[in-house]
């Protein structure tokens, strides 16, 4: 691909040596210009992928991971936008598969998508209160009210955080006493006084 | 005396509009048998013809991307084999390769040409279940019988390969579970002889069928334009006259070293996808035979890798060296260092993308997969309105999605 082209086009785009792609970080109100830009005049014909992300220790922590890929160079080329106050314009209007990438991108990350056509949730259910991708997010998620609220009014019911004790999750942080490997949530086990 | 009156077509034509009653809102799914998992479909339908059609989708969500943060690389091997539950294999191959890629790490022509025969099983598998189910959908029961028999073979050989019929978690960061047991090739020749005379009956059956042309001929072409404005990738770009197969155009696990043709269609309508999966089964038979033959010798992991891949079971039990590589491995798991990849492998279903973050040590930072069935599934609103409810099954037994892998 024609780096200097680019970089001249857009001033504010960096080039950021990825190791397995050419790989620049564009600065956000740019984004939607520069994919139409690498669709028209070189090449950049197909979405590969747009995700969300969260940098926990940048400011804004929030942003968007894009991968374009030239079907007749077989070339990809990997963008980075971070967010402004955690939106950023959307591609849907450039290539119509970002459209589910996106609402993906907003149920799991929070990432307002300025002029999508369609902001809903796709994977979790439309009144659900977070955003579970957010590092801040716990594994084994926060009980929230049950979706059905007929349902819920009768049983009582409501969607439980899921049970970790055991499990094969890495523990991050805390104590952890005796020999044998175990798990941060001890609540489980007998041996032990309930506290 | 008895009055007559002429029914006039022209007159019914003229008050189309006054006769039109008002649309109806009707729900397919989360449990119907032609959505193929817990897709739900919520359309909109004037008399018998959709005029818009809005996908439902998380029945499956899993959050898999949120695990993958909590666990070591290894550990997320068996999660991956229910993205796409129907080539297992592939997946497992996939994501190893994506993890390798970030660890800059190079394969043993063995651990690559295992790798090669197992993603192409399960291209066959995924296709002859596809296959046999699209039949199904359009009334074709048969079909299905012959291309489930194949693939109960199929399975009897990955459950000699890997231990397990379906959740094969084969592959480990740097290299395999085992080695090929003892004359698995011979008998995977074999199967490659019964398979294509399998593709042939069904060919016979199927291709020139009255009943499946009509039923699929024409209904829902996806032009080449619509397809990449959408990202489609495999078979179903193919299928709309795009050459684009990731292993001849960014070949991996060397690929490069065999011989194969790329299928595509003209139309892309549902007729053509149909086609370009049968053809796909022969040359991925062509392919595993090539493999047969030039089955390499040697190691079938990457020995160097000391702090990926797990040392020989007998040196772990009798060298003081291996115990503590082993013991490290275990707890802290393999060291990937720091960094981002993006990679891609063609799939059965398409190009099942893993984007990578590290920050270094045993635990990815971030982990995207990008499932091609959900890419397959938000054509949808595009192609389904104009067609009739009853091509609503062939549209999505064309489009051969799963779950799995589109909720993640």
């Amino acid at each position: 691909m024609d780096v200097l082209a680019l970089t001249q086009k857009f001033p504010q785009t960096q080039n950021c040596a990825g190791q397995d792609m050419t790989t620049f970080a564009v600065n956000s109100a740019e984004l939607a210009d520069i994919v139409k830009y690498l669709r028209d005049e070189q090449g950049f014909d197909l979405l590969a992928d747009l995700c969300g992300m969260d940098w926990k220790d940048r400011t804004p922590n929030l942003g968007v991971v894009i991968h374009l890929l030239n079907t007749k160079n077989r070339e990809y080329v990997r963008l980075h936008a971070a967010c402004v106050d955690d939106s950023v314009p959307t591609v849907s209007a450039i290539h119509p598969g970002a459209n589910w990438h996106e609402r993906e991108a907003y149920d799991m990350f929070g990432i307002k998508f300025i002029g999508h056509p369609d902001p809903r949730r796709i994977l979790m259910w439309d009144a659900y209160p977070y955003h579970p991708l957010r590092k801040d997010f716990p594994l084994a998620g926060i009980e929230v009210p049950f979706p059905a609220a007929d349902v819920a009014a009768v049983t009582g019911q409501t969607v439980e955080p899921a049970p970790m004790m055991g499990g094969p999750f890495v523990s991050s942080g805390g104590h952890m006493s005796g020999a044998e490997p175990q798990a941060l949530d001890q609540s489980w086990n007998e041996e032990k006084p309930k506290s | 005396m008895k009055t007559t009156k002429e029914i006039s077509l022209g007159d019914i034509a003229a008050r189309s509009e006054e006769l039109r009653g008002e649309n109806m809102t009707l729900n397919m799914g989360p449990s119907h048998p032609a959505t193929h998992g817990v897709l739900r479909l919520s359309l909109e339908l004037d008399g018998d013809k959709v005029i818009k059609c809005d996908p439902v989708i998380g029945y499956l969500h899993r959050g898999d991307e949120k695990i993958a943060e909590n666990m070591t690389y290894n550990q997320f091997v068996p999660y991956t084999d229910r993205l796409d539950y129907l080539a297992p294999l592939a997946n497992n191959v996939a994501y190893a390769i994506a993890v390798e890629k970030l660890a800059g790490l190079k394969m043993p022509e063995r651990c690559e040409a295992i790798r090669v025969a197992c993603c192409e099983m399960a291209r066959i598998s995924s296709h002859l279940l596809g296959l046999g189910v699209y039949a199904m959908d359009t009334g074709a029961w048969t079909v299905f019988m012959y291309t489930f028999n194949e693939r109960e073979k199929l399975y009897t050989l990955f459950e000699e390969l890997t231990g397990a019929r379906f959740t094969t978690s084969y592959t480990r960061i740097g290299g395999l579970t085992r080695d090929l047991p003892e004359g698995w090739l011979q008998r995977v020749e074999t199967f490659c002889d019964g398979v294509l005379k399998t593709i042939d009956e069904v060919d016979r059956l199927l291709t020139r069928n009255g009943i499946f042309l009509e039923r699929t001929e024409g209904v829902a072409p996806i032009s080449k334009e619509l397809a990449l404005a959408y990202g489609l990738t495999g078979p179903n770009l193919r299928a709309s006259g795009v050459a684009f197969d990731l292993r001849k155009d960014k070949p991996y696990s060397g690929y490069e070293k065999y011989d194969f043709d790329i299928p595509v269609g003209t139309k892309g309508d549902c007729f053509d996808r149909y086609l370009v999966r049968m053809e796909e089964v022969r040359q991925s038979v062509r392919i595993l035979r090539q493999v047969i033959k030039t089955m390499p010798g040697g190691a079938w992991y990457a020995e160097d890798a000391k702090k990926i891949f797990l040392p020989p079971k007998a040196k772990t039990m009798t060298k003081m060296e291996e115990l503590i590589q082993n013991f490290m491995l275990v707890t802290e798991g393999p060291q990937i260092p720091a960094g981002e990849v993006y990679f891609e492998a063609e799939n059965p279903k398409g190009s099942l993308g893993f984007y990578i973050v590290s920050n270094g040590g045993g635990v990815p930072y971030r982990l995207r997969i990008h499932g091609p069935s959900f890419v397959s599934l938000s054509i949808l609103p595009a192609i389904v309105p104009g067609n009739f409810l009853t091509d609503i099954a062939s549209i999505l037994g064309s489009l051969d999605f799963v779950m799995g892998e589109c909720d993640r």
